[in-house]
């Protein structure tokens, strides 16, 4: 994500609009990759990242083998690299990769000739079609031209949660920051990376209180119990009397502002659940979108487009 | 050795504990006869020309995994031996982290076995514990009596203080070194890289600087406590440098080691994600590499050590988190010193022979061979170094099994030319001669 400029990241978006109207036809079918094969390799587990990913895949005619980590070779011992070499000989235009460890996709990449390498969420890393879903997502509730990017600039979007163990957030940090908006991280300072140089911030608050009142977006992420993060914070209800988004604390939001959370989610842990219910959450809209934002990234990468066939 | 035939090492200039000076070597019998200049070459006598080169004891690496027995796939003794001899080391000090370890008089004996006809000595550090595991000692006097004088549970720092305390007290009796990897694992657990800016950026688990100078410090209060030697493998960080600096001024008796990839690489290297660039204690930030460039200039320092650590290259393309770590060094590590280090020759030559040479045990002092002075009655173990040459590292023609240098591609300055183990030329104009 960290190499996705402005202009690209515009592109996206724009393409993403024209997928986003065909998934509203009646038969939100487009002949735009047939022809075309590509693999979902989830050595993670993951039902919504993968089902989008598939479904996006065959509304534009692609045909998609599914590859999970549980059922294959890797539980006989094969090698990554044995793994990818398989099925890029077996001959795919693309690879959809998502991966416990962070760099998997990069590495990859180094590894393939003549195939595209997505990257559906590595480690701690990053998930880049999460963080453009989510400006997309943004885009839509913001309205605007037919760019829309324009009005990225200068929006004060709040991340909170465990952004130490987040590729989400590491993703969104960048891609909105590439679009001019200013970033401000919440979490308790052991939630947070232990180094934060160079990244493309405005501040850093444990006080999520003080920051609602000049929050336009708030993205919420889950805390994630399965990485050890209970160890983080002495108990979940500590963590969420200091971070969750209660219903008080969304009354304290300008009223115009986005809530998002890239999910799953847990009710009463990071966001109480009339919140999620808000109008002012986007959280269903996300998920819609997500599939037409991962239809533009394979039909840029494989299509016509000009997106460089690296990991995105 | 009796069987070899005599030999000159003609036109060089010699360096080592006592000086510098030009001079030729006549060995007889694997032991040094003459030094002297213009020495004529007796007829049948191999010739090795020195011209422009710099004759020194043979280097000695205090930090050497030969993996045998056990991950004989990585390594063997014979490789790795023949990767030594190449670097111009006549001696490493082979870790016990093998399997099965080398926590038992049986398991060192069949080392030294198989360390027969070995193209380098073979030194061995015992293990502290039994099993490596930490929790009791291993039986170091009966060790010691088959000559081992280091002993570390390298790979794995002794966690409890009390039992270190303890091994030290014992080792006093013995008059051995103890040998620590600096790791506290309840800092460092599951780190991959150094914790720092790097680490945060690529979403990878870190382990802090202070997981190894928590160690460093508390070692030096138990070294001060106890009179037990302590040395500091593989120091990495700026602040465990300044702990020995001070307690070296203090008198507390601890020596340190400093690996080619702290002083010549840094934590960003591992921005591709690629495991070649993985080692235990880890890749460190500029000022880290230029404190341990600074503990070399200033004597803080005592060796350079190689931490040489083959890995089968299918291990080393396993994902970053999941590969282990480690990296080749034995055939890179002069070039390194004489390519990256601003110190005179004979500073980098003393770093790298007569130093480890004195912590190992096997310098003249405690009667070995190794790191003495070049001069009449010693047993010639040699090494012939260019420091003028260029050279560039392709990993595929290294000598050891594996090929994970971190190294490939570089042009290094400094060459190791010849190398003699005791009077026989195991190295000639950079070829191993078996």
């Amino acid at each position: 994500m960290d190499d996705l400029d402005a202009p690209t990241i515009a592109e996206v978006l724009r393409v993403t609009d024209s997928f986003a109207e065909v998934g509203r036809r009646a038969n939100p079918k487009v002949p735009a990759l047939r022809g075309r094969t590509v693999a979902t390799l989830f050595f993670e587990d993951s039902t919504r990242t993968r089902m989008s990913f598939e479904t996006a895949a065959k509304r534009m005619s692609a045909d998609v083998l599914s590859f999970s980590a549980g059922s294959s070779s890797v539980k006989k011992g094969e090698s990554l690299r044995d793994t990818i070499e398989t099925i890029q000989a077996i001959g795919m235009d693309a690879v959809i990769i998502r991966h416990s460890s962070s760099g998997v996709p990069a590495r990859v990449a180094e590894w393939v000739d003549h195939c595209a390498v997505v990257n559906a969420g590595d480690g701690w890393h990053q998930h880049p079609t999460q963080a453009l879903l989510d400006l997309y997502t943004v885009r839509q509730s913001l309205g605007g031209g037919q760019d829309g990017t324009d009005r990225f600039r200068g929006l004060r979007v709040t991340i909170v949660g465990d952004i130490r163990h987040s590729r989400v957030a590491r993703s969104q940090i960048a891609a909105y920051a590439a679009l001019g908006a200013e970033v401000t991280l919440v979490a308790p300072a052991t939630l947070l990376p232990p180094s934060l140089e160079g990244w493309p911030i405005a501040g850093v608050s444990h006080d999520l209180d003080a920051v609602l009142a000049s929050t336009d977006v708030i993205s919420l992420l889950r805390l994630q119990a399965e990485r050890g993060s209970g160890a983080y914070v002495p108990t979940m209800r500590e963590y969420s009397a200091g971070y969750a988004l209660t219903a008080r604390r969304a009354l304290q939001l300008p009223p115009e502002a986005i809530i998002l959370h890239p999910g799953p989610m847990v009710r009463g842990v990071e966001i109480a659940s009339e919140v999620a219910e808000l109008p002012s959450a986007r959280i269903t809209d996300q998920v819609g979108n997500g599939v037409a934002v991962r239809m533009a990234v394979l039909f840029l990468l494989l299509g016509q487009g000009n997106l460089e066939s690296e990991a995105v | 050795m009796s069987t070899t035939p005599e030999l000159l090492v003609r036109g060089g200039t010699v360096v080592d504990a006592t000086g510098e000076r030009r001079a030729d070597v006549r060995v007889v019998d694997g032991r040094v006869v003459e030094v002297a200049e213009g020495l004529e070459a007796p007829s049948g006598a191999t010739v090795l020309d020195a011209g422009g080169c710099i004759v020194a004891p043979g280097l000695v690496d205090l930090h050497t995994h030969l993996r045998e027995p056990g991950r004989e796939e990585a390594e063997t003794i014979e490789t790795g031996t023949r990767a030594a001899a190449l670097g111009g080391f006549t001696a490493v000090v082979a870790m016990p982290n093998t399997d099965p370890p080398l926590d038992s008089a049986e398991s060192v004996r069949n080392v030294f076995a198989l360390a027969e006809g070995a193209m380098a000595q073979v030194a061995v550090a015992g293990a502290i514990t039994v099993g490596r595991a930490g929790e009791r000692l291993a039986p170091m006097a009966e060790l010691a009596a088959l000559g081992v004088r280091l002993f570390t549970d390298d790979g794995d720092g002794v966690q409890s203080a009390g039992l270190m305390r303890r091994a030290l007290q014992y080792a006093t009796g013995l008059g051995v070194t103890l040998g620590q990897h600096c790791e506290d694992r309840s800092l460092a657990a599951g780190g991959t890289m150094h914790e720092g800016a790097w680490s945060s950026r690529l979403g990878l688990p870190g382990m802090p600087s202070e997981a190894e100078e928590v160690m460093v410090a508390r070692d030096i209060a138990l070294a001060r406590a106890t009179g037990g030697r302590v040395h500091f493998l593989h120091l990495s960080t700026a602040g465990s440098l300044d702990l020995v600096r001070r307690a070296r001024a203090d008198g507390v008796p601890v020596t340190a080691e400093v690996a080619p990839h702290h002083f010549t690489l840094t934590d960003g290297c591992a921005a591709g994600y690629d495991p070649v660039f993985k080692v235990n204690p880890p890749l460190r930030p500029q000022d880290d590499v230029d404190a341990v460039k600074a503990a070399l200039a200033d004597g803080t320092a005592d060796a350079i050590a190689t931490d040489h650590a083959p890995h089968a290259p299918e291990l080393k393309d396993l994902p970053f988190d999941q590969a282990p770590p480690g990296m080749l060094g034995l055939q890179t590590a002069f070039a390194l010193a004489t390519t990256e280090l601003d110190l005179p020759l004979a500073r980098i030559l003393a770093l790298l022979s007569w130093q480890p040479a004195a912590i190992a045990g096997l310098g003249p002092d405690h009667g070995g061979t190794q790191g003495g002075p070049v001069a009449p009655g010693s047993v010639a173990n040699l090494c012939v170094v260019d420091p003028a040459a260029t050279w560039t590292v392709d990993p595929t023609a290294l000598a050891s099994r594996s090929r994970n240098t971190p190294y490939a591609g570089r042009t290094l300055t400094g060459r190791v030319r010849h190398t003699v183990l005791a009077g026989e030329p195991v190295v000639l104009d950079a070829e191993a001669q078996r």
